[in-house]
């Protein structure tokens, strides 16, 4: 459906409104109904057209405030050809679901004068702490401008409005919080309709206003009030994270596993000391891999499925008020927006449509690559429990907003990241590679290889049959390895990576894409690092060689008696053969 | 009627000047600009779709919206790099204004040729700056981005103003009110100025001015 305009009133242009064909059309019906708002001066065409693009604003702001805090950047297409109808000749996505929960909100009522609609912006973090950052508020005051007209500059005074809204949606402080969120925090949104709420913004929150457009019935006014006073934040979640974040940066520079390796410097936060060393700094990042593990669960169904609309035409087509069924009870809604796996694709030229992926499972989830490229993966909950989202942060470096963000992953590396390969070309984003990998060990119940009590390295592919081998000193490897075998610290415990810059080379991500394994607890990349420092092998040591050489030759009567004794079974068993 | 001025001014590292233009003038040409005019019979057009892409910036803790048009983009970079050239070429201390400027052409009668009535112009003031080490410069990324925010607001605000815009033109007037010369959008009738002052700041010892757009030579 196509919006035209009648033009402003030109001196050689005759000034009666020109109507599009569905005014046309619904022109006698709309003198039947009698409103009583004729006394405003407002003809009931032009009233119905106002109500229409009130509401649809309405749906637009809270697409556009949603979306702005995604943590990705939107990208839309121009298209100079009208493509259906793309409200306020803006092209805004609809996300279905956030147009679901707006109109559910509303019930079928629009803004007016004590009724605002707001847009609550929260954070919370991967502890359950929350905490509002900012509250938009679209509301409707007495004032009016009868003189306007209504389907003409009304309209493009709410496309001006929508345009600030966008520009200012990105100079908030939330923006950049939004940006950053995925591994220890998420951003929450809220839609309701009623009184407007700021207590929740604590002292000395600022307010912005977006705009103001004038119409015959009351004057539509956007603003935002935001939060300035972020103490919570750095109190609780900061305090947390900066010994990670400190521990980063000298991941190259010392191996893990040297001993004097001061405590102030910390550790890389998945390394685990085979000798069970607990420094204070590693607390807190104990800490906050045990808080992974617990509060990011699998996703309930109602959250963070988004699917990707159509092409716009087919999404935006606005709807008469008419026919929207809408309940009567607004009730107050909370959304947990996973924004790093939404990503959009400008619509094609052509038309075709976008990757639509209707979200059948609510466990699948929208996995946005770094090219805009959208890849569906599903994610399964790993032993039962929990699907991990346990990124942790890059630091920032200059030109890296932005970049990487966007991923997440799941515990155990089952995600299928095909663009992650194992060798990074530059080392920022080695460590931001390598300090993805937090966490993958962090679920490991008590499905845990119990072979942890052996002591031989590979005890959990070793045939558990033959018993002999574990006292058998040539198989056992020697108790003080030079080098300490991360094995040992993998088996026992959570949490270890077990790889280290013991050498030059740095396995800093390893995800095989191929490697899915239902009956090992474990999968390939967990096993190959796992594995990837074996100790030496007792017979390629001297010391060790001419000790059991030594055993040996004791041992040799003790074995010589034995075979004797079955002298008889070694003599039919030669019969047999010949 | 009287043209309205706004100024805006903003203090930068060098290497801040172009992102922090551009976001400041994509900023302003978001606003103006709208689709493209698609006119039909009976005089009536309609109006094609304006999409909007985010820019981070490099240098700078911002991000920007602008209207999707790499059109539009490549000659706002060339006027801005043009800037950022003389700028540093100058040899001041630093200090330029960049003007946008939106104008409505109004048919003259021969001889005389077109005028250009500007109806808005907005001014962009800047001030660079050297910093010396590291820890500055992080610094400056910050405050800058805060700035560049509150200038961003600073502009919102005076567009909701709804203040004068010209009429809406018919078919043959068009191209008195609008740039019809790009594909996928239509500016408002605009044209990009700028200017060096020198050290001393009050006498223009190099003024450079250049028509970056303008649907008519004149």
């Amino acid at each position: 459906m196509k919006t035209l305009f009648p033009l402003e009133v030109m001196q050689h242009f005759s000034t009666k409104t020109i109507l599009t064909k569905t005014q046309l059309a619904t022109r006698t019906r709309t003198f039947d109904t009698g409103r009583d708002n004729m006394d405003s001066g407002l003809s009931p065409q032009d009233k119905k057209d106002l109500d229409k693009f009130i509401k649809f604003f309405a749906l637009k702001t809270v697409q556009v405030i949603v979306q702005a805090r995604l943590g990705e950047k939107i990208c839309t297409r121009s298209s100079s050809s009208p493509t259906g109808s793309d409200w306020f000749n803006l092209a805004i996505k609809d996300i279905p679901e956030v147009t679901h929960e707006a109109k559910r909100a509303l019930a079928g009522q629009l803004p007016g004068i004590g009724r605002s609609m707001c847009v609550e912006i929260s954070l919370k973090t991967s502890e359950g702490d929350s905490m509002e950052l900012e509250t938009w508020c679209l509301e409707m005051n007495e004032k009016c401008d009868k003189d306007i007209k209504v389907s003409y500059t009304v309209y493009n005074r709410l496309s001006v409005l929508l345009k600030s809204l966008l520009a200012i949606t990105r100079v908030t402080p939330a923006y950049k919080l939004s940006r950053k969120q995925g591994h220890d925090y998420v951003i929450l949104y809220r839609i309701y309709f009623g009184e407007v709420q700021l207590s929740g913004l604590g002292e000395g929150f600022q307010t912005v206003r977006v705009g103001v457009v004038g119409t015959p019935v009351g004057t539509v006014t956007l603003s935002c009030a935001y939060r300035t006073n972020l103490a919570f934040m750095s109190n609780r979640q900061f305090e947390r994270s900066a010994p990670i974040m400190g521990i980063i940066v000298d991941h190259f520079v010392d191996p893990p596993y040297s001993s004097h390796r001061p405590a102030n410097m910390g550790q890389p936060c998945n390394y685990r000391p085979p000798d069970e060393e607990d420094g204070g700094a590693f607390v807190g990042v104990q800490d906050s891999q045990e808080v992974c593990t617990t509060s990011f669960s699998t996703s309930p169904p109602s959250q963070c499925v988004c699917t990707l609309s159509p092409s716009p035409s087919k999404l935006s087509k606005p709807v008469p008020l008419d026919n929207v069924q809408l309940p009567l009870a607004p009730g107050l809604v909370t959304h947990t927006l996973y924004a790093s796996r939404l990503s959009y694709q400008p619509p094609a030229a052509a038309g075709p449509a976008e990757l639509c992926h209707p979200a059948a499972n609510p466990n699948q989830m929208m996995h946005g690559g770094k090219e805009g490229g959208v890849v569906l993966v599903p994610a399964h909950p790993v032993h039962g429990a929990d699907a991990h989202l346990t990124v942790e942060h890059p630091p920032i470096t200059p030109g890296s907003i932005g970049d990487d963000d966007s991923l997440s992953h799941s515990g155990d590396g089952r995600r299928d990241e095909g663009r992650r390969s194992a060798s990074p070309s530059d080392p920022v984003e080695a460590l931001n590679a390598f300090t993805r990998k937090i966490g993958a060990f962090v679920n490991k119940p008590s499905t845990q290889i119990t072979a942890a009590s052996l002591d031989l390295p590979f005890a959990a592919f070793a045939p558990r049959g033959l018993d002999s081998e574990e006292n058998d000193p040539m198989v056992q490897p020697p108790d003080s390895p030079p080098c300490p075998s991360p094995l040992q610290a993998s088996l026992h415990s959570q949490g270890s990576e077990g790889s280290g810059p013991q050498d030059d080379f740095v396995m800093v991500d390893f995800r095989p894409a191929f490697s899915k394994d239902d009956l090992l607890p474990m999968d390939l990349g967990t096993f190959y690092r796992e594995f990837q420092n074996p100790p030496q092998l007792a017979s390629l040591s001297l010391h060790i060689s001419s000790q059991s050489m030594a055993d040996d030759l004791d041992s040799l009567p003790e074995k010589l008696a034995v075979y004797e004794k079955n002298i008889d079974e070694f003599d039919a068993f030669v019969d047999m053969l010949q | 009627m009287n043209c309205r001025s706004e100024v805006l001014e903003v203090t930068v590292e060098a290497r801040q000047v172009e992102e922090a233009m551009l976001a400041l003038l994509h900023t302003i040409l978001l606003h103006r600009s709208t689709g493209k005019f698609h006119y039909k019979k009976e005089g009536t057009y309609s109006i094609g779709t304006v999409g909007t892409l985010d820019i981070d910036c490099d240098f700078i803790d911002f991000t920007f919206v602008r209207v999707s048009s790499e059109e539009l983009d490549r000659v706002i970079r060339k006027a801005v790099s043009e800037f950022k050239d003389a700028l540093s070429n100058s040899g001041s201390d630093g200090m330029g204004q960049i003007s946008l400027e939106f104008y409505q052409k109004k048919k003259s009668r021969w001889p005389f040729s077109d005028e250009c009535i500007p109806w808005e112009v907005w001014s962009i003031k800047v001030n660079v700056v050297n910093l010396a080490n590291e820890q500055e410069r992080q610094i400056c990324r910050e405050k800058v981005g805060e700035k560049l925010g509150e200038k961003v607001i600073n502009v919102v605000e005076v567009i909701n103003r709804h203040e004068y815009l010209p009429k809406m033109p018919t078919q043959s007037e068009v191209d008195n009110v609008f740039d019809t010369s790009l594909k996928d959008v239509q500016p408002y009738l605009y044209k990009i100025t700028f200017q060096i002052t020198d050290s001393l700041g009050t006498s223009v010892s190099t003024t450079m001015r250049r028509l970056i757009k303008d649907t008519l030579a004149l």
